[in-house]
């Protein structure tokens, strides 16, 4: 198996591609320099130098809001230049190949590439052909990962449950699709939580997924008995009725999150979702709005996340 | 002309013998010797002799991929690798589903006058698996079998017809064991690493339950079936049973998958995204040992050259294939040799395993037989490279590899249509 592509030969991160394969101490890194940043945030004037000077390209071939606002505004307040560009909409539609496009814009001085891509490891494809200086940060690739939304993920548990070796955390829904599953369980593992659940029917489960280290459960009252940490997955809607689902009003019957569910993870549990929810489909309204939830502070942890893996991939040194 | 392959080490898989001597060749045929003084002697000393590599699948790209290939390029690397014959599937474009078509590679490949070259016939019309072809006259234009290449039919329907017309005439059909709707979207083995790495998987099970409906229509309808490309330990299996039970079938292997397994895709290795896909650990060991037992009848390269282009795309987007041709006899041998197998029962299942399914009287060292022939360096290292290739295909899991195992000279009917320089 070569190298780690996402390490360089002293072992930093070149580019974030997946959290599958870091060691313990770059997670830890990143999360301590993002709660560094949580601080910038909140200031008057809410920028610093680190990425004076750098070009950042939001290179978006799938369509996104929220993560390519929150990758946009921690450029900026890193004192990035950001340029967006919606590719979906532009050069891929007249037919230029990925590391054509990639190419072209490297050309223009690029030292960062947020890469968003319906194909799982197109990042990977354009880490191998960019320049030693060009870093490559994944922002979810097709069903593989998204490692920048596993670590604010990461980080929204680690505020408020401090410590991840005794956590159960139960993560629900489509995991079949889901890279953002496969990025939160990696980061789990690593960070040492004891007991990951995946609650699903077997339609939303990926074959082997034992061996990501969870444990599979089939019925929300046994997979939230007890649980620190729920996180609820986006059901796509044209999975909603076909082969794999019956219905939405089925799924939600069965899978979706409510109140008298909850009722069974521990009392101070917290609930998740990396958004945009399906009120009534994965979550009822009282619970996605409820004391549990926090889902919204997600979204601004998100912000501080993606500055720390910015400047560390790519900071002035 | 007379040509004596002298001294050599030589091997003859089909009766197994492996005794130092010398070739006799005359008039493009083996011969037990002559007494005139020939017109050409091959120094064989230290070298192994042996007949020339009979290769079930190679695509060779025309018509309609020139692009990525030519007949060219892809015959020089066939003699460049040992190859004397191959058999190329319908999946040109347009297909071979007629016999204007096939008469003109035949044609074209003969021109060019390197290996052998055995067009097999589409089985249904462009490969849409709803009309058949004119079986009767493509196999009159040169067809030695009938296949889908990798589009398997959905409606069994039309399977079923076409196995029994195909019957009819005692045509053989090949088929890949696939069910459509199981693979659909699939770029790898359903198994872990599909699961961590995101991608979506082929169930074993998409090969198992095709071959099972394959096996129960050869028992209805009696057909002559050799199945492409086994995959799995389970469809070993039902091989294995098949074959005791009787039926009249045989099947090959890539040699790729004898040697490779999923855990090989890395971080999206495209190069090996292949056709059917990479499967587990324990899969490719059932297939590397089924090869030895002779469940197995051959393993082919499966040659399938991609542009470039093609394979600098994401995993799933990228065209599924590798080149074969010119590494089918060392990865013949590297198996060989990691089951310490004598090299006369190795190369049986690139010469007479795969020439008692093509039904020809080559892949055997004996007199009367036609003089297609390798001499090759069993332990010359070659190392995987694009220039080292004469195909134009460059797209192979083994790039960087040393391999052992180098072509010195290539015979095809008589004459010498490879020498190493």
């Amino acid at each position: 198996m070569p190298r780690n592509p996402q390490l360089n030969a002293n072992g930093e991160l070149q580019h974030l591609l997946s959290i599958e394969g870091l060691p313990r101490e770059v997670l830890v890194q990143i999360l301590d320099t993002a709660e560094s940043f949580a601080g910038v945030t909140e200031r008057d004037i809410k920028k610093v130098p680190l990425l004076r000077g750098k070009s950042v390209f939001n290179l978006f071939f799938e369509p996104s809001t929220r993560t390519r606002t929150t990758f946009e505004i921690a450029a900026k307040r890193l004192s990035a230049d950001v340029i967006n560009l919606n590719v979906a909409a532009s050069s891929q539609s007249k037919g230029e190949s990925l590391l054509d496009t990639v190419a072209n814009l490297s050309a223009m001085q690029a030292d960062v590439f947020v890469v968003r891509h319906a194909s799982s490891g197109a990042p990977y494809l354009i880490a191998r052909y960019v320049k030693p200086h060009e870093h490559v940060i994944n922002a979810g690739d097709g069903r593989h990962a998204h490692p920048t939304q596993g670590l604010l993920d990461l980080y929204t548990i680690r505020h408020y449950k401090k410590d991840f070796a005794r956590l159960t955390v139960a993560v629900i829904g489509d995991v079949l699709h889901s890279r953002v599953a496969r990025s939160l369980i990696h980061g789990l593992t690593t960070l040492g939580a004891p007991e990951v659940r995946v609650i699903a029917p077997l339609t939303l489960l990926p074959a082997g997924v034992e061996a990501l280290g969870v444990r599979v459960c089939h019925d929300m009252r046994e997979g939230l008995k007890d649980a620190d940490v729920v996180m609820m997955l986006r059901l796509q809607n044209e999975r909603m009725n076909g082969a794999l689902l019956p219905s939405a009003q089925e799924f939600f019957m069965t899978y979706g999150l409510t109140a008298e569910k909850l009722a069974l993870a521990r009392p101070d549990a917290i609930v998740m979702h990396p958004g945009p929810m399906n009120r009534g489909v994965e979550i009822d309204s009282s619970v996605a709005d409820g004391p549990h939830s926090v889902i919204l502070p997600q979204v601004t942890f998100g912000i501080a996340v993606r500055m720390a893996v910015m400047s560390i991939v790519a900071g002035n040194r | 002309m007379k040509i004596l392959i002298k001294g050599g080490r030589v091997v003859d898989p089909a009766s197994g013998q492996d005794k130092l001597g010398d070739v006799f060749v005359s008039d493009g045929r083996i011969v037990d010797s002559f007494k005139d003084k020939p017109e050409r002697t091959i120094d064989a000393k230290g070298l192994v002799v042996a007949p020339g590599l009979i290769d079930l699948s190679a695509r060779l790209r025309e018509p309609g991929y020139e692009y990525k290939a030519t007949l060219e390029s892809e015959m020089d690397a066939a003699v460049a690798g040992g190859v004397t014959s191959l058999a190329c599937p319908p999946d040109t474009d347009p297909p071979l589903d007629e016999p204007g078509l096939v008469d003109m590679l035949r044609r074209r490949a003969k021109a060019l006058a390197r290996a052998r070259v055995y067009p097999v016939g589409a089985l249904t019309v462009k490969l849409q698996g709803a009309r058949l072809t004119e079986m009767a006259e493509l196999a009159a234009a040169g067809c030695v079998a009938f296949s889908q290449a990798n589009t398997p039919i959905a409606d069994t329907q039309v399977l079923w017809r076409a196995l029994q017309y195909a019957a009819t005439f005692g045509y053989p059909v090949w088929m890949r064991a696939v069910d459509l709707w199981l693979a659909k979207e699939g770029v790898a083995h359903d198994g872990e690493v599909a699961t961590r790495l995101g991608l979506p998987g082929v169930p074993v099970f998409a090969e198992t339950i095709a071959l099972g409906t394959l096996l129960e229509l050869v028992r209805a309808t009696g057909t002559r079936l050799h199945v492409c490309r086994l995959s799995s330990a389970a469809a070993v299996a039902l091989m294995r049973a098949a074959k005791k039970e009787g039926l009249p079938v045989s099947c090959d292997v890539g040699i790729h998958h004898v040697h490779l397994s999923d855990m090989d895709l890395g971080y999206f290795d495209s190069h090996c995204r292949l056709e059917p896909p990479l499967r587990s650990q324990r899969d490719r060991e059932a297939l590397a040992a089924a090869l030895a037992d002779g469940t197995i009848d051959c393993a082919v390269s499966d040659h399938t050259p991609v542009d470039e282009d093609q394979k600098q795309l994401p995993f799933a987007e990228a065209e599924p294939g590798a080149t074969g041709l010119e590494l089918l006899l060392p990865l013949t041998l590297k198996w060989g040799a990691e089951r310490k197998l004598p090299l006369a029962k190795t190369l049986a299942c690139v010469t007479s395993g795969a020439a008692r399914v093509l039904g020809v009287p080559s892949g055997r060292i004996a007199a009367g037989a036609p003089a297609d022939l390798v001499v090759f360096d069993p332990q010359a290292p070659f190392r995987v490279t694009p220039e080292a290739l004469r195909s134009q295909g460059k797209n192979s899991p083994f790039l960087g590899y040393e391999l052992a195992g180098r072509v010195h000279a290539t015979l095809v009917a008589g004459n010498v249509v490879f020498e190493q320089e």
